[in-house]
């Protein structure tokens, strides 16, 4: 018996446990995932989600009210009918759907790219032999403590050199791959793939590009369209580098923002408007694609 | 002959497809990380070594003379206590309460997916979004805070004219946007906690706080030191926030809460000033370094202390303890 315990499986020490219940309140209740949760706990999370939402629901209160609510005794509880004049005077101010349309192409292309170099690259570091592709996978992980957000004065010169200030493509070009996505896809895609796979394809006359297309792709599919949303909610929610390379001709949403507040800083009610506004595209990609979000952080945290 | 020559091509191309195709494959990354991180990066130092304008580009060779008069402004050393202050008041409680959040996500939900979700809404609000939102309620007139502070009696803050409040204020944007993200990297890693742990240490008669502070807590380490050193590179380089704390965007009145990177914004691109904005962006740099080697080394000295002395025996201990219990079990089961 005593040889036995040692390697006795998780089950049955966890129902062992559970038979030897020395407090009855606790008897199933060793922690963790076994737990059964209290109303607090959920008072205490719905406070939490509740706290998560406010600020947003506060937007939309303001935004849809005249400024002066504000200095008003009491605050409004319930949104006013002034949303739509609001939204007409932001559009008027600042070029409200050109910033749309540019940062769904910014946030688009850039996912795009990302996801297909760093599966192309993740595809190489996980999969293939090469000399020199343990160091060089250290070096991309390593990159990725690099702040090279400090960078951006002689990138500005890169940009202004190339005639690309107050373009999208200096927005574009700089993040069209990231280490993050490398080592995300290389993570993922060495578990995803057996080897015998790629032998198989090889042995079936496929040369590498084709057995990249035919084996890899297909594997890394869910993993690729966490990376995406990472990468698209990342870019639109950018702002450092957008605002200092566009002009106020071509901005992106949070650039459009800045300017509004700049114009309206005394009218918070437009300036929340605005607010509102920008955040609602991602929301609604977050009520469908919320749940890929969660998951890809949980993944990507055992594995980091 | 011909179709033997082909075949001697085809092998040979397939030869130097599958002995390059893997740098073809990686190169992008490489390429881009070249051009736009690498290059910008080791050009800064030099950019910063001379007298640079924006609009008319590289001067005379100063050597240190732009470090120099950076470390003799009052402003530089203003913005390096601003963006430590905001750094440690969004780390410090982010950390804690995410750790908490996920202690709470970590039992047997209800609606389990819909828990995680409302917790990560947050992080799909763009920073700027979120400054302007927390801008308003933290006015110091008409702003939802200091009613309500008034309503229970107490003054109100000066949420812009005090530095050590804006902070504050700012430190909460970041802390509403981030905390529900790294709770949900705190729970993965609380998952990956062996369950047979938190029995062990409820057999020795652990209650639920006590098995969050010795089980939890100590398992959780490595995944804390994760998220603080992720979160020192980030938060180090705090922009959006609060830039977009006021219209002026120029970090207060008196600079209260202007923190190093916009202090490099308002030299380089207000002032036109790009040496001095690169030696701004190389003492940054420096600090980031600097902190990053003090984090390594805190660290490392934790995970020596107990790691190797305190915990194995007191597991094996806890081991031993439960099989002695379950072998007492069984045989007053037999009976």
């Amino acid at each position: 018996m005593s040889a036995a315990a040692p390697i006795a499986p998780v089950d049955e020490q966890a129902d062992s446990g559970r038979t030897l219940g020395r407090r009855g309140r606790r008897r199933s209740a060793p922690g963790g995932n076994l737990r059964r949760p209290g109303f607090i706990i959920y008072g205490c999370l719905a406070a939490v989600v509740l706290g998560g939402l406010f600020p947003l629901w506060w937007s939309v209160l303001i935004g849809s009210h005249h400024a002066t609510i504000l200095s008003q005794t009491s605050f409004p509880l319930w949104p006013g009918g002034n949303f739509f004049t609001n939204a007409a005077t932001v559009m008027d101010t600042v070029p409200f759907w050109r910033a749309t349309v540019n940062s769904i192409i910014v946030s688009t292309s850039t996912a795009l790219s990302v996801v297909f170099f760093s599966t192309l690259a993740g595809y190489a570091f996980a999969k293939l032999r090469f000399r020199g592709s343990g160091p060089l996978l250290v070096f991309v992980i390593a990159t990725m403590a690099v702040p090279t957000q400090l960078g951006v004065v002689p990138l500005y010169q890169v940009m202004a050199k190339l005639g690309w200030t107050g373009e999208l493509t200096a927005v574009i070009v700089p993040a069209l791959v990231t280490a993050f996505g490398v080592f995300w896809m290389t993570q993922y895609l060495r578990q995803a793939i057996p080897d015998e796979l790629i032998e198989a394809a090889t042995v079936d006359g496929c040369n590498m590009i084709r057995t990249f297309y035919h084996v890899c792709l297909p594997a890394a599919r869910p993993a690729a369209a966490m990376l995406f949303l990472f990468t698209f909610v990342m870019n639109w929610t950018n702002f450092f580098w957008p605002f200092i390379v566009l002009g106020p001709q071509n901005p992106t949403l949070p650039v459009a923002l800045q300017q509004l507040q700049a114009a309206h800083f005394v009218d918070y009610s437009l300036v929340l408007t605005g607010a509102t506004l920008a955040t609602v595209p991602l929301l609604i990609l977050f009520v469908f694609t919320g749940r890929q979000l969660v998951s890809g952080i949980m993944q990507g945290a055992v594995k980091a | 002959m011909s179709s033997a020559a082909r075949m001697g091509f085809r092998s040979r191309a397939s030869a130097w497809d599958r002995k390059y195709s893997p740098y073809l494959y990686i190169s992008p990354f490489f390429i881009l990380f070249a051009i736009v991180g690498l290059f910008p990066l080791l050009y800064t130092a030099w950019v910063a070594a001379h007298d640079w304008d924006l609009i008319m580009g590289q001067g005379e060779f100063v050597g240190f003379e732009n470090f120099t008069h950076i470390l003799g402004e009052r402003a530089f050393w203003i913005s390096l206590r601003n963006t430590l202050s905001i750094f440690i008041l969004s780390t410090g409680p982010q950390v804690l309460i995410a750790i908490v959040i996920a202690y709470m996500l970590d039992s047997h939900l209800r609606a389990k997916t819909f828990w995680r979700m409302g917790v990560l809404l947050p992080y799909v609000v763009t920073p700027v979004a979120v400054a302007l939102i927390f801008g308003n309620l933290f006015a110091e007139r008409f702003g939802l805070v200091n009613s309500a502070l008034e309503i229970i009696g107490l003054n109100p803050v000066g949420w812009q004219s005090d530095s050590l409040a804006s902070h504050l204020a700012i430190a909460t944007m970041v802390n509403f946007r981030w905390t529900g993200y790294n709770a949900l990297i705190f729970l993965a890693a609380m998952q990956a906690i062996p369950r047979d742990l938190y029995e062990q240490a409820e057999i020795d008669g652990a209650g639920r706080v006590r098995q969050f502070l010795s089980v939890t807590v100590p398992m959780l380490r490595p995944t804390i030191i994760f998220v603080v050193i992720t979160s020192t590179i980030g938060g180090l380089q705090i922009f959006d926030e609060p830039r977009m704390y006021d219209h002026s965007g120029r970090g207060g009145s008196d600079g209260q809460w202007r923190t190093m990177t916009l202090y490099l914004y308002e030299l380089g691109w207000t002032r036109s000033d790009f040496g001095r904005a690169s030696a701004v962006a190389v003492l940054l740099f420096l600090l980031i370094v600097a902190i990053g080697i003090i984090n390594f080394t805190i660290t490392r000295r934790i995970a020596t202390a107990d790691g190797g002395k305190g915990r194995q025996p007191s597991r094996a201990r806890l081991r031993a303890q439960k099989r002695a219990q379950r072998r007492e079990h069984k045989k007053e089961a037999a009976r």
